[in-house]
């Protein structure tokens, strides 16, 4: 199961998803608020996961 | 895969659905920056620009593409201000991180602090004044980010400001039923408006923020999620929130809400026209009143 890493709570997660988008959707997630990582590369919505991946979901709003 | 190189994508792009590669969307990125400076007559070739950067995603994109910019244009010169307002557990965080940026970019960069300026950080005005803390900041960043720009001789004073900041900035003020300030946005603004105001710019204008964290995440800046303590609770929040999902929903809401905008800025601009220019009776600053905010703030922290 792919591992995820939410940075803005600084927690991981194991999650069963078959894509990005799936994955953002379980996680209640907007798409459009959100770089994804995938083994330390940045990856779009449509990206098909496999089973070792470990994915980091970062928010793209600053906290300023 | 990316529309030009079928390559693996990096983002698909929201308002057009396009998907491109890392290099793709860097030349992407940086050709639609040059055309906005081009569009909106942002920058003269013998231009000093100012660059405020606070060390967050925003501003070390801007600063490194203007300072990109410079490398062609032997006239330009590129400097950077900081502006320290004194917040803890936050902006000393940043202010590494611009610091660390701008040495290795060889920018000179300079640094203001509001304990310095005024007596006291921000956590300590909130205290003792018990203001809302993004009025004073607002105000007080403000007024020092026009009075060092102009000591240091800045003929601009560019800002990370993207298309999210402005789309929230016209929806509050729409909320607000405030026009006028609504009149006083716009890609470029202050131009000429008073002696000793200096006109700031914002070259990310039509890049969103989801834009502009994939560009400075590839070029590898910090990309730390480090959060204002005073941020939580305020009414651009919720405003940003209503716009994200309304975006979410309806792709490309954000970027109507701004060329619809840009439609009707030249009509506020007329309406709201400033034809009487006032300097602050204390600090002589350009300001709309008789005594600058910030002098007001200044006041009654020391009475």
């Amino acid at each position: 199961m792919p591992k995820v890493h939410l940075e803005k709570e600084n927690k991981t997660l194991n999650i069963q998803a078959r894509t990005i988008a799936e994955l953002l959707k379980k996680l209640k997630l907007n798409p459009t608020i959100y770089l994804v990582t995938v083994n330390g590369e940045l990856v779009t919505e449509n990206y098909k996961l496999k089973n070792k991946d470990k994915i980091k979901i970062l928010p793209v709003v600053s906290g300023g | 895969m990316c529309k030009f190189c079928k390559t693996n994508p990096v983002i698909i792009l929201q308002n057009s659905s396009i998907s491109l590669c890392s290099s793709c969307f860097t030349k992407y990125f940086e050709k639609k920056v040059f055309k906005t400076i081009r569009k909106f007559k942002l920058i003269d070739k013998k231009d000093t620009i100012i660059v405020g950067v606070s060390g967050g995603k925003d501003s070390l994109t801007i600063l490194n593409i203007l300072a990109k910019l410079a490398e062609t244009k032997r006239d330009l010169k590129i400097k950077a201000i900081l502006i320290d307002e004194g917040i803890k557990n936050y902006r000393n965080i940043t202010i590494k991180d611009a610091q660390k940026f701008c040495k290795e970019k060889k920018i000179s960069l300079y640094i203001y602090s509001f304990k310095k300026e005024f007596g006291y950080t921000l956590d300590e005005m909130v205290k003792k004044l018990k203001l809302n803390p993004c009025i004073i900041c607002g105000i007080l960043r403000r007024y020092l980010l026009n009075k060092k720009s102009r000591l240091l001789g800045a003929k601009k004073l560019a800002t990370g400001h993207h298309l999210d900041d402005e789309s929230q900035s016209i929806l509050m003020n729409q909320f607000k039923n405030n026009l006028e300030l609504s009149a006083r946005l716009g890609p470029i603004t202050g131009v000429a408006r008073f002696k000793n105001f200096i006109p700031r710019i914002k070259p990310l204008y039509l890049l969103t923020e989801k834009e502009t964290a994939t560009y400075a995440f590839l070029k590898k800046f910090n990309h730390k999620y480090v959060e204002c303590p005073y941020s939580k609770d305020c009414f651009r929040n919720d405003i940003r929130d209503f716009l994200n999902d309304f975006e979410n929903k309806y792709p490309g809401s954000k970027h109507g809400l701004i060329f619809s905008f840009l439609s009707v800025l030249p009509l506020l601009k007329e309406k709201y026209k400033e034809e009487k220019v006032h300097y602050c009776k204390s600090c002589k600053e350009p300001c709309a009143k008789e005594i600058c905010n910030a002098c007001e703030i200044i006041k009654k922290l020391r009475s």
